[in-house]
């Protein structure tokens, strides 16, 4: 019975200890870190809801979708992003087909100016969505590329 | 030598900012050609763009964006702004460069 308390009561501390450990580690940044998880998924529209908590987008003129209509290297994809929403948190970029749709995410402030671009890799032809996050709501706008050499793969 | 080749350039009171990182970013599904086994993953995680010292952008990527990677952003600045690109990939590399705004 004494090793018994004795073994409950190190736990104790140990899980106390940890907990003050994390409250001892301040928040360095604004933006979480890198979402694992939200990276991981492979289903588009789970991918979705982990980044939002739900998959409600209102598809919305107000933003802008640059994406090629055949991108005949899928290696590389120039996409850009733009909006005339205001008080813009984030940009979101998902890829339906490929093996995790979630492509990247752009956490933005006050500051920022709310147009993006880069490359993507796609591994085949799908669609793309841009989706947007202003005033806690999210705006999205979506095109087809059509891939004719894949770019995810040997 | 730096990873990144970045240039910024202010008009109407908007800063654009265009950068260009060297880095494999592989995805870790690609298998060796000669020996057949997979190339672990290897790819930048996390950028961070600094006006002056205040985050502008934070950007998260996965896998799936192209090898050597481009990204172009923009905040409201002016010429002469410190502007400053920082990057972290899954294996804990980084590197990061200043530039002034034109």
């Amino acid at each position: 019975m004494k090793r018994r308390t004795f073994l409950k009561k190190s736990l104790m501390t140990a899980v106390v200890v940890t907990t003050f450990a994390g409250l001892m580690i301040k928040p360095r940044r604004v933006f979480a870190s890198w979402p694992k998880k939200s990276f991981d998924i492979t289903d588009l529209s789970d991918s979705i809801k982990s980044v939002y908590g739900h998959d409600d987008l209102s598809e919305s003129a107000e933003v802008k979708l640059k994406a090629p209509d055949i991108a005949e290297n899928g290696a590389i994809v120039p996409i850009n992003i733009k909006t005339n929403l205001k008080n813009v948190e984030s940009i979101m970029l998902f890829v339906e087909n490929n093996p995790q749709p979630l492509s990247s995410g752009y956490n933005l402030t006050s500051k920022s100016v709310p147009a993006i671009g880069t490359r993507i890799k796609m591994g085949k032809t799908s669609q793309v969505i841009a989706a947007v996050k202003s005033n806690g709501k999210i705006y999205s706008a979506q095109k087809e590329v059509k891939v004719t050499i894949g770019g995810c793969g040997g | 030598m730096s990873t990144i080749k970045i240039r910024a350039k202010e008009s109407n009171g908007s800063v654009t900012v265009k950068a260009l990182v060297k880095h494999p970013m592989e995805t870790g599904q690609r298998k060796d050609n000669k020996t057949g086994e997979k190339i672990p993953a290897h790819f930048i995680q996390e950028v961070v763009g600094r006006a002056n010292g205040d985050e502008v952008i934070v950007v998260h990527w996965g896998p799936a964006v192209s090898k050597n990677p481009y990204l172009t952003f923009a905040y409201s600045g002016s010429k002469g702004d410190e502007v400053e690109l920082s990057w972290t990939d899954n294996k804990g590399n980084t590197d990061s460069k200043t530039v002034i705004v034109k």
